[in-house]
């Protein structure tokens, strides 16, 4: 079994690399779970690594690519020569007729190898999923299964009419399996660590905010509930500990005159349980919207931990935009488009401006920010070189009790271009987050007791 | 406990679990290794029936500790008889103090609760502890002494460590995050929802007199629900309950009056009603 010690702990490593962690402990067990389990069933060893490695459900996105790459179904290309385009064509739609998984994995690896393959020089060729699925179209074959399906069995009944959204989720199946075998092929040739590190891509709560594409956000999104219930716990649990205050001197003396002067029993300051008001300022032009979004569904979810949540969104012009977010109308899908088509968001131009918008806030809204309430500032505090109004802010963080600015640029890039982030920062605590990870340590650290 | 992983699917089979892979797996890593075995997932994909299968695949005795806000050592590991402690003092009123303070700290007056239960005992023993994450941070705590080394500390008493490893499953509806120390020392398994194929089966299994077309049709439209954006999408346990519906509806195969009829059978809120309507093309309810 020598060189499966190699293999097991590269595994790791490449685990360890997109952020689970793996304690030696953990190894040991998926070494001995890889010596009960064998090798016979690959299927079987990769259930075995994934229930001693792994922590959490998130986590089996990134396992599952990394395991590909390190216990691979296979060496090199298919047998069979080289496909025509049509014919195998014609046995996908076949098998995505029958559902056929198998026989998909194995037209998946002929796809890649017929099709996938560029350039001609070593070091420069490789296998690109991409290409394949262009040449092959397999969404093209939609009608075709339909209708060989229907034909099958009778295309009565009520379940047919969710034939289109099966089929296209066994298509979109296929897709993935191609991308699988074109990594495969490629860590081939390059060297497997390398695939791993950079073709796997982060779970969701680790990817930037400022690149997550359209699925990463709704994945996203769809995380809002579970993490609010685990950010609410955790807030109860801080407001339960400091429920019990420091020692009352005043009262502990005045019980102790009936022990004769001699304080046996300390009196310990109530809190009154005060539920903090919250407002939100978010930035929703362009390149910021994914995160001001996800946040504002976040805090929108934590409803019920605060007397008074407010929002308000900006470009240039800045809006109250509370309403739209009430709990339970609220879809978090079409949220963005909503807010800007009806709130008053701009002026004459387009891109954003901080020192207006906030300006705006504290004439207009200056009520909103009292002395109980927190304000968080979110956006990346670039004020395309127009004035970044730090009198607003010096006005604001007077009022409020306390303003945190959170923002989704990483730090080094603060204070390049047209970033106003250092002279926010000196007057305001600004945060860096750019990760729905960070975002709930953040708020958890940072939401009001 | 279990020569194979297929024997593991085979017997839990008789016992009316039908496992997928995933979970024959694990429970065979976990009686293997000897460690505990954590399940997660949505409601009512059968985390705690797994625990169930396998304490009568074993024939063993299940010991379960319920979860909840609030449950602590008193309840969950061990309390003294205080009450038997006070009459033994008033019965034994002519001896000595010292006489009395050994004989009150002694097994006779311990009231054992299922994790010392579970550790205690001589013959197998499954011990399921349910919905980990209803409890609080600091049980958690407690839990990492026994699941680690099966060992329980009595200050008066001493530790008493399992003369058998009893099979531990910790259930967890992720209400809370779990913290790392525990995750850490079990094996974790996810069950999601099953695929199409095991859930027609295990359809099937829990209602037989639903004829076969009619268990695809509803297993498929599950299915199709399970991918809309819904609140709380259908657990297999709803699957169950609809099936056994349109059973006693009569229905003998699935059309738009019997699935606007029942639909408030699979799903809990009434916007995902609409939804689902609206998806489905059902006319308007």
């Amino acid at each position: 079994m020598s060189g499966v010690e190699g293999r097991l702990t590269a595994l790791v490593g490449a685990l360890r690399g997109h952020g689970v962690r793996i304690g030696t402990g953990e190894t040991v067990d998926a070494a001995r779970a890889v010596a009960e389990l064998g090798f016979t069933d690959r299927e079987l060893l990769r259930e075995g690594l994934a229930a001693t490695l792994l922590h959490g459900p998130g986590q089996r996105a990134v396992f599952d690519p990394v395991f590909d790459l390190y216990f691979p179904r296979g060496v090199g290309g298919p047998d069979a020569g080289p496909a025509d385009r049509d014919t195998l064509r014609d046995r996908l739609a076949e098998a995505l007729a029958a559902d056929d998984r198998a026989l998909l994995a194995r037209l998946a690896a002929e796809a890649v190898d017929g099709f996938g393959g560029y350039g001609s020089s070593p070091g420069s060729d490789g296998w690109s999923a991409y290409q394949t699925l262009d040449r092959l179209r397999p969404q093209t074959l939609l009608a075709r299964v339909r209708a060989d399906v229907r034909g099958r069995n009778g295309g009565a009944g009520f379940a047919d009419r969710l034939l289109d959204d099966e089929i296209r989720r066994r298509i979109e199946a296929f897709r993935r399996l191609v991308a699988a075998e074109a990594r495969r092929r490629v860590a081939e040739r390059r060297g497997r660590d390398e695939i791993a590190r950079r073709a796997v891509a982060p779970t969701a709560d680790r990817v930037d905010f400022l690149y997550a594409n359209r699925d990463q956000l709704a994945e996203l999104r769809r995380a809002v509930r579970p993490l609010a219930r685990k950010l609410a716990t955790r807030l109860a649990a801080r407001r339960r500990r400091a429920a019990r205050g420091t020692v009352d001197l005043r009262r502990t003396l005045r019980s102790s005159l009936s022990t004769g002067g001699v304080p046996m029993r300390p009196v310990l300051r109530r809190r009154r349980p005060v539920r903090p008001e919250l407002v939100l300022l978010c930035d929703v032009s362009g390149s910021v919207s994914g995160f001001s979004d996800f946040t504002m569904l976040l805090v929108q979810a934590l409803h019920d931990q605060f007397s008074r949540i407010r929002v308000f969104a900006f470009v240039n012009r800045l809006d109250e935009v509370t309403g739209l977010l009430r709990h339970g109308h609220a879809d978090p899908d079409g949220l963005g488009a909503r807010i800007r088509a009806q709130a008053t968001l701009t002026g004459w131009h387009g891109s954003s401006d901080y020192g207006v918008a906030l300006g705006e806030f504290t004439e207009r809204y200056g009520g909103a920010a009292g002395p109980r309430t927190t304000v968080f500032v979110l956006g990346d505090a670039r004020t395309n070189m127009s004035d970044p109004n730090l009198a607003a802010v010096r006005e604001l963080a007077r009022r409020a009790r306390r303003v945190y600015w959170l923002n989704p640029e990483p730090r080094a890039h603060w204070g390049t271009g047209d970033s106003a982030a250092p002279a926010y920062a000196e007057l305001v605590e600004m945060h860096e987050c750019r990760t729905a990870r960070q975002l709930s340590a953040l708020i958890a650290l940072l939401l009001p007791v | 406990m279990f020569t194979s992983v297929d024997d593991v699917t085979a017997r839990l089979a008789e016992t009316g679990y039908l496992a997928s892979p995933a979970v024959a797996t694990t429970v065979f890593l976990a009686a293997r290794l000897g460690k505990p075995l954590l399940v997660e997932g949505p409601a009512g994909v059968g985390k705690t029936e797994l625990a169930k299968a396998v304490a009568q695949v074993a024939g063993a005795r299940l010991v379960r500790l319920q979860c909840y806000e609030g449950v602590d050592e008193s309840r969950a590991l061990y309390e003294w008889n205080h009450a038997k402690q006070l009459l033994r003092i008033t019965a034994g009123r002519g001896e000595s103090w010292d006489e009395a303070r050994t004989d009150i700290f002694s097994e006779e007056f311990l009231l054992p609760r299922p994790l010392l239960t579970a550790i205690r005992g001589d013959e197998p023993t499954v011990l399921l502890i349910d919905e980990t994450d209803k409890a609080d941070v600091e049980m958690e705590g407690l839990l990492l002494e026994v699941l680690s080394d099966f060992q329980v500390t009595v200050p008066e008493l001493g530790t008493i460590t399992a003369t058998r490893r009893p099979f531990v499953v910790l259930t967890s509806n992720a209400g809370r995050e779990l913290s790392e120390a525990l995750r850490r020392r079990c094996l974790f398994l996810h069950i999601d929802f099953p695929a199409e194929e095991l859930e027609r089966r295990i359809v099937r299994l829990k209602v037989p007199d639903l004829g076969e077309a009619l268990a695809e049709s509803v297993v498929r439209l599950v299915g199709a629900l399970r991918a809309m954006d819904l609140r709380k999408v259908p657990s297999v346990a709803e699957t169950i309950d609809w099936a056994r519906t349109l059973l006693a509806l009569g229905a003998g195969t699935l059309d738009e009056q019997v699935v606007r009829a029942s639909l408030g059978v699979i799903l809990k809120h009434q916007d995902d009603v609409l939804k689902a309507a609206a998806k489905l093309d059902l006319d308007a309810l």
